[in-house]
């Protein structure tokens, strides 16, 4: 199954390599969201707490704009009868959870960068905690992003039912990592901070065991 | 019939009484509500607002189960069960919002000011939102069924986050908070008995309102799907 979810993912790969469709829309969010930030911000400095939710701020938002092609792809180009056919759901599932996981890992690390040049208070103390924040926050937007696309390419309506959709599943998660990485800013103990940590692992496994148990329902109608 | 007679008696007394019962220092006849501090006339609006906010939360609890029943099943009555439970979710969300402000406007100096329990009441009705949503957006039938029944599954499992671990790592306002000096529910310690008798009044009347809407929600919603399916069924025939 490892094997085959792989080979999935390694012709999603080269479909996008071939289009560039996500990576450049992806790309190009991540600019315009950041400027306009820029633009807002004017010559003002803010402050650490408001410069790391403005970081999940862009984070959900590019996160939105190109996570749900994963599906919607395949059923624009007429694909996904033949998937259903070589491969069973949660084969399908990996496939896609390993390509948008890729997806959001490089995505929000060009975030970090960029927020780390640009802004004068996005200056982490705890780096370690950052660093975790930031794997475990990724996982469970990819987790969630993934079966909300499935949800969307069945249900028709692809633009902005999206954000909608996903929003409050993720809040959650949002909430808990902006609490983490204003904990990481100020350089407060992995001692002190695992309760927040324990539920974005909480919230991981959680997700993960639902979409994987609810996929079969979406793919198969 | 007797029941809906027995219902209106019973939430007649508990508006009047919850509503008209004078509040005072020392309780003497059963009739008189004691002063509860940092509470004081408002108090009575605890006879109405927890109601509601439990009735969102059995709404949506009774959505999950008839979505789970569904996927199972695949029989549409338990999605139009499902659904019609949504929808008086929605109503009774709104409802314990809209007291919820009100109350904190009197009690705490602001409509609106992102205490945990006002968080996770929002999440609770963007949830309700989206899925409403999303079965605009659908038009066949199953498919509407199966994908609502999926995405209320999956916005199942995010409830457990915000009612129990959001009000104890946010500081908050309500009883029960990570600061709460008080230690516990109201309802245990500064209630009166008469107090929690139309409390718990009040919860029981609300309670078999929502589940007679909801039968006569569920209903009318196969009735019209029955109807729908049968002049459809006339005119390609």
């Amino acid at each position: 199954m490892i094997a085959e979810s792989y080979s999935l993912f390694k012709k999603d790969f080269h479909s996008e390599l071939r289009t560039r469709y996500a990576i450049n829309s992806l790309a190009m969010f991540i600019i315009v969201a950041i400027s306009v930030i820029l633009f807002s911000i004017g010559n003002e400095t803010i402050s650490s707490s408001l410069t790391g939710g403005l970081f999940w701020v862009v984070i959900f938002f590019t996160a939105m704009s190109g996570l749900a092609r994963a599906f919607v792809s395949e059923e624009e180009r007429g694909t996904t009868l033949t998937l259903q056919l070589i491969a069973s759901p949660s084969t399908v599932f990996s496939g896609k959870l390993i390509f948008n996981m890729i997806l959001v890992f490089s995505m929000n690390f060009i975030i970090a960068i960029i927020y780390s040049a640009l802004f004068e208070n996005f200056i982490v103390q705890n780096f370690s905690l950052f660093l975790v924040t930031f794997v475990l926050g990724n996982i469970g937007l990819a987790v969630a992003s993934t079966i909300i696309a499935a949800i969307i390419a069945k249900a028709g309506a692809k633009g902005t039912l999206y954000p909608v959709l996903s929003f409050p599943i993720l809040l959650p998660l949002i909430l808990t990592c902006v609490q983490l990485t204003l904990f990481s800013f100020d350089g407060t103990s992995f001692e002190e901070s695992k309760f927040e940590l324990a539920i974005v692992v909480g919230y991981d496994v959680i997700m993960l065991t639902a979409s994987y148990m609810l996929f079969d329902f979406i793919w198969k109608d | 019939m007797a029941w809906k007679i027995f219902l209106f008696i019973l939430l007649a007394f508990v508006s009047i009484a919850g509503i008209a019962f004078p509040i005072v220092e020392k309780p003497s006849t059963w009739y008189e509500f004691p002063f509860i501090p940092g509470l004081e006339e408002n108090a009575k609006i605890i006879f109405f607002h927890v109601p509601t906010a439990w009735l969102t939360v059995i709404a949506f609890l009774l959505s999950t189960v008839f979505s789970f029943r569904y996927l199972r099943s695949k029989n549409l009555d338990d999605d139009a069960k499902a659904y019609s439970a949504a929808q008086l979710g929605m109503v009774f969300c709104i409802l314990a919002t809209v007291t919820g402000a009100v109350w904190s406007k009197f009690a705490w100096g602001q409509y609106w000011s992102w205490d945990p329990r006002q968080t996770s009441i929002f999440a609770v009705l963007l949830i309700y939102g989206a899925l409403f949503a999303l079965r605009s957006s659908i038009e066949s039938e199953d498919k509407r069924a199966t994908l609502s029944a999926v995405y209320s599954m999956i916005a199942f499992v995010t409830v457990p986050f915000f009612i129990f671990i959001m009000p104890r790592i946010m500081k908050g306002l309500h009883p029960g908070s990570a600061d709460d000096t008080n230690a516990g529910p109201i309802v245990d310690f500064k209630m009166n008995s008469n107090m929690q008798l139309i409390f718990f009044l009040s919860m029981i009347g609300f309670t078999i309102l929502f589940f007679w809407m909801w039968r006569v929600g569920y209903r009318s919603i196969i009735i019209k799907d029955k109807i729908n399916k049968q002049l459809t069924g006339h005119s390609a025939g």
